[in-house]
Parts: structure tokens; C-alpha cells; sequence
């Protein structure tokens, strides 16, 4: 191979050509990741449920009916919402982790890295105990006077959201600490000594230096909020319908694996679209920085 | 620093010190709570947790009335050990082959190792149940590791590449002028450099797999069930207080494993990237 021959010897670690080491993991994921995908694909085009023959059926069902519209845009409208919670909260403690101590720094990033590698279901089963009708946020409602009867929050877009943001904000973190603790301090002095005032600095100078690691770190948040059927069907409920509670349904409850196929290719697309957007304004906000 | 307190940096202070402070309760706060309520004595989840006793524990290690919740963790260990392992091996291959491959192909290829991390989830798990039952396999606990082995190699993959990134080629060419071969090389130089990534990203693997929901949602059964899926069903149907002594145990054990591998490995740095 070309490319291996131009390589200096000495920096080769092992041998044979780098793609053959590559080569064991490129055959597992034919076998094991694309080769399924195909299949996916292929699954959606056979028009019945028997899986006999094929054609666009299972397509027309999905794209002709303005509810599977709705459904997509209510599961993209939730996982943007759960982007601009984890941020909302997420970059000012990215900000306070920028300026803290090295010890500090340390301690703030376990505190980051914890909830990430606790199970997600551990997560979702969390704030059942918090927002349930005799959880955490009623009972101080209750005692506060606040209200006299307990607060509705499970079932609700608002308490699957307000879940969403503590279970996904590790995610936003880690990139966005990154690049973060890269950020030259000396910027930041030379801006002030300049007459910035901190929110100046901040949207001038540390937002677009941050912005691929917030960008990536968006990107993560937005694939995993909206892929997260056991958070969205416990905490959400059944009343409120997303793509991954429809696969679900399909596939595994009324055995339609054809329209089973269809969503959830629909699902991949269109969060695929808003990924590729968030990474393409990432870039240009990085790309203004520079 | 002559405007020391003015209006914008007092403001600037408040807001994002509130907000910042509000995350970090946020975080923390529900898996603190959790614990908490493991150790309630009362027949129903609530806070405050009514009287401080183990008997949930206890009943969650009976051998007789906690089979099931048994079978699936045992389940979930012994795949997370197999997925972990065999993504640890192929994916630290493939790092070393990537690291020294330059240019767009080498950048393609990484994004596509990568890719599992972004794609949702739960269209490949359903993809993977198709594709396994068309092939006409039954269900089974190696199907559910092939599943997790692509889902979890990314870990691998980022925390080696990293470590690689890392190494210092002059090492490497100093050990080459000393009359060391390409193995000796890699066992004596690289490997030692490089091994506390390839172990942050097995743990990370590891935990990836124990976690998992998407893939074991559609491939697991009666038969091969795993703890998450488990844990979903006893939340689902009546909310059985075990699941949060199923929680408090994961809490503490994570806990435990993370306290050890940022000794071993530096975790979090790595994590951080």
C-alpha cells in the first residue's frame, strides 16, 4: 500500500500495514453494524407486515399520515429542548470549572463524570423519586404552601426535560471542558485590560473559542435525548408520543417489523439533518474565532 | 482593574455562579437521593425515606424471590466482560492503525469506527434484531455481545487514539537506533505508554455495556434478560422499592470502580479528552 510505504519505519508500532490492523474491527462492524443497517432499510420496503412482497407501502403509510409529522418534530423539538436546557445550565458551570483551581478543577470533573457512569435507567428512576406524586418537589411544595395539591410532573414535556437535562448534561460537559481548559487565561485579561466587561468577553472571546467543544458537545446531548425511549416512556408517559415509543410499539408489541423498519429509518434521518446542522454552526461559529 | 465592581461583573458573577450552582445540584442531587431512598423501611418509594433499614438489600439478595433480577445481572456482567474485552482487543488494533495512517482516508475512517456514538441507538438495535432473526438465530447472549461490540468500541477507540497522540515519536525512534525491532518496540515502548488508555477505555466499555438499553431492548429475551431492561420492567409495572437497592448497589459499585480507575488510570482526565 502506498500510503504504508511512504510511512518512516521507524514510527510503525507493530507490523503489517496500519489498514490490517484495522482490518479485525472494519470485518466486525460489516458484520455486525453496516450489514444490519442494510437490512433495516431493506425491511422497510416490503409493503406487508408478513414481510411477502415488496414496495413502497410502509413509506406511503409513513410519510402520507401529518401525525408521523408531528411525531417526528415533537422528538426533535424535544431533544433541542434538552439541548438548550443542558447548555443553559452546563456552560456556566463549564465557566466555573474554566476559572477554578487545578484541585478544584478535579473535584468539579468527578462530579461531572459520576452521573455519566451511572446507569441511565438508575438516572430515569431518580426523578420518578423526585417528581413523583409523593416525591422531593412535592413534598417542598406542599410544606412551602405553595400549592395545595400535588403538582403534576411526571407524565409531563416539562418533567421529561427537566430529567433530560441532568441526564444528558455529562455529556454536554466533557467536550465543552476540553476545550475549555485549553482557553488561553491571557485572552481573557487582555479583553478586560481592554474595558470588556465579563458578558462581553464572554460572548466575544470564550464562546467562540468554546464553540467545538459545545458543538460536539450538543451533538451528543441531541443524539442520546432523542434515542432515549426508557427516560421518554417512564417519565413521559404514554400520552406523549415519540419516534423511539413508536419503534417500540411496532416492532415489538404489534409485530410490524415493515413499518417498525420505516420509523425508525426516519428516526436515523432526521436526527442525522439537526446533527449535521449543529456541527456545520459549530464550525462557522469556530471558523468567525479564528 | 479599576472597574472592579461594576454592574456588568457583579451581574456576571450572580448569573452564571446561580446557574453554575443550580447544575451542580442538578447532577448530583438525584443520585444522593437515590441512595437516600434505598434504605428506606416503609413499602413505598418516597422522600424523605420513611425509618433507615437494609431489608431491601436483603430482599434483593434472596436467592429465591430475586431470581430474575440475579439471572439478568449475572447476564449483564457476563456480556459486558466478553464486549468489553473483545472491543478492547480489536478496537486498540485498530488505533494503532489509524494513528499512522494520515490524511482524509484515515479521518473517514475513525468517523466511521466513531459513528455508533451518535447514531441512534435504538435504530440499530431494532436493525440488529432483524438482521439476526432473518439470518434465522435465536436469541441469545452472544448475539446481545456482538450488539454491544459495536456500541462500545468508540470508547476504546477515542481513549487509545489519545494516548497515541500522546506518545513522543523520539521514543520510539530511540529504541529503533538502539538496535530494537518493530515488536520489541511496541511491547517495550509503546504498549507500557500507551496502557493506562487501553484501560480507561476498557472500563469505559465495560460500563457502556452494563448501561446499555438500546441494543438489549430488542435483542434480549425471556430467557437472556439484562439488568437495565430488567430494572425498566420492575419501574414500569408496580414500582417495586428493589429497584432502588438495584440503584444504590450500581451507585456505590460505580462509585467504587471510578475512585480506583482515576488512581490507576487518571480516568476523568482522559474522559475529559
Amino acid at each position: 500500500m502506498a500510503g504504508a510505504a511512504a510511512m518512516p519505519v521507524a514510527r510503525a508500532p507493530g507490523a503489517g500495514s496500519p489498514w490490517a490492523l484495522a482490518l479485525p474491527l472494519g470485518l466486525a462492524y460489516a458484520a455486525f453494524f453496516v450489514a444490519p443497517l442494510f437490512m433495516l432499510i431493506a425491511v422497510s420496503f416490503y409493503a406487508d407486515e408478513r414481510m411477502t412482497r415488496f414496495g413502497l407501502d410502509q413509506w406511503q403509510r409513513f410519510l402520507f399520515d401529518p401525525f408521523h409529522w408531528k411525531v417526528i418534530g415533537d422528538t426533535l423539538l424535544l431533544g433541542l429542548k434538552a439541548v438548550a436546557a443542558t447548555v443553559l445550565l452546563g456552560f456556566p458551570l463549564a465557566l466555573v470549572y474554566r476559572a477554578a483551581s487545578p484541585a478544584w478543577q478535579r473535584v468539579l470533573l468527578f462530579i461531572v463524570v459520576m452521573p455519566l457512569l451511572t446507569s441511565v435507567v438508575v438516572r430515569t428512576f431518580a426523578w420518578i423519586v423526585i417528581l413523583g406524586r409523593e416525591g422531593v418537589v412535592n413534598k417542598l411544595v406542599l410544606d412551602l404552601g405553595l400549592a395545595a395539591e400535588p403538582l403534576r410532573l411526571l407524565q409531563t414535556e416539562l418533567g421529561l426535560v427537566i430529567s433530560l437535562t441532568q441526564i444528558e448534561m455529562p455529556l454536554l460537559l466533557l467536550p465543552l471542558l476540553s476545550v475549555m481548559a485549553r482557553i488561553d487565561p491571557n485572552l481573557m485579561d487582555a479583553s478586560a485590560s481592554l474595558g470588556a466587561s465579563p458578558w462581553r468577553t464572554l460572548f466575544r472571546v470564550i464562546l467562540p473559542l468554546a464553540a467545538p467543544g459545545l458543538a460536539a458537545g450538543c451533538v451528543l446531548v441531541f443524539a442520546s435525548a432523542t434515542t432515549a425511549f426508557i427516560s421518554q416512556s417512564v417519565i413521559g408517559g404514554g400520552r406523549l408520543v415519540y419516534l423511539p415509543a413508536m419503534i417500540w410499539q411496532q416492532a415489538m408489541i404489534a409485530a410490524h417489523w415493515p413499518f417498525a423498519a420505516t420509523i425508525a429509518i426516519a428516526l436515523l434521518v432526521s436526527v442525522s439533518a439537526v446533527l449535521a446542522v449543529i456541527a456545520y454552526v459549530g464550525r462557522v461559529a469556530a471558523g468567525r474565532a479564528g | 482593574m479599576a472597574r472592579r465592581h461594576s454592574v456588568g461583573e457583579l451581574s456576571y458573577v450572580l448569573v452564571i455562579g446561580l446557574l453554575a450552582l443550580v447544575a451542580l445540584v442538578v447532577l448530583v442531587g438525584p443520585i444522593l437521593i437515590v441512595l437516600a431512598t434505598s434504605f428506606t423501611d416503609s413499602r413505598s418509594i418516597r422522600f424523605p425515606p420513611q425509618g433507615f433499614s437494609f431489608r431491601w438489600y436483603e430482599l434483593l439478595l434472596d436467592e429465591v424471590r430475586s431470581r430474575q433480577i440475579h439471572r439478568a445481572a449475572g447476564n449483564t456482567l457476563h456480556v459486558a466482560l466478553i464486549a468489553a474485552g473483545s472491543a478492547t482487543l480489536l478496537g486498540t488494533l485498530a488505533a494503532l492503525g489509524l494513528s499512522r495512517v494520515a490524511g482524509k482516508a484515515g479521518r473517514m475512517m475513525d468517523g466511521f469506527f466513531m459513528s455508533p456514538l451518535v447514531l441512534p441507538g435504538l435504530a440499530f438495535g431494532l436493525a440488529a434484531l432483524m438482521y439476526f432473526t432473518l439470518l434465522g438465530f435465536r436469541p441469545s447472549l452472544e448475539l446481545i455481545i456482538a450488539g454491544h461490540l459495536v456500541v462500545v468500541t468508540p470508547f476504546i477507540l477515542r481513549t487509545v487514539g489519545a494516548s497515541l497522540s500522546q506518545l513522543d515519536p523520539a521514543l520510539l525512534d530511540a529504541s529503533r537506533s538502539l538496535g530494537a525491532g518493530p515488536v520489541h518496540t511496541f511491547r517495550r515502548v509503546t504498549l507500557p505508554l500507551i496502557a493506562p488508555g487501553i484501560a480507561a477505555g476498557a472500563f469505559l466499555a465495560f460500563m457502556a455495556s452494563v448501561d446499555n438499553v438500546p441494543v438489549s431492548l430488542f435483542l434480549s429475551s425471556a430467557r437472556t434478560d439484562m439488568l437495565p431492561i430488567r430494572m425498566w420492567g420492575m419501574m414500569e409495572s408496580t414500582l417495586d422499592v428493589r429497584v432502588a437497592a438495584v440503584s444504590g448497589t450500581l451507585i456505590l459499585v460505580a462509585f467504587v470502580l471510578m475512585l480506583v480507575m482515576e488512581r490507576l488510570t487518571g480516568l476523568t482526565r482522559r474522559m475529559r479528552g
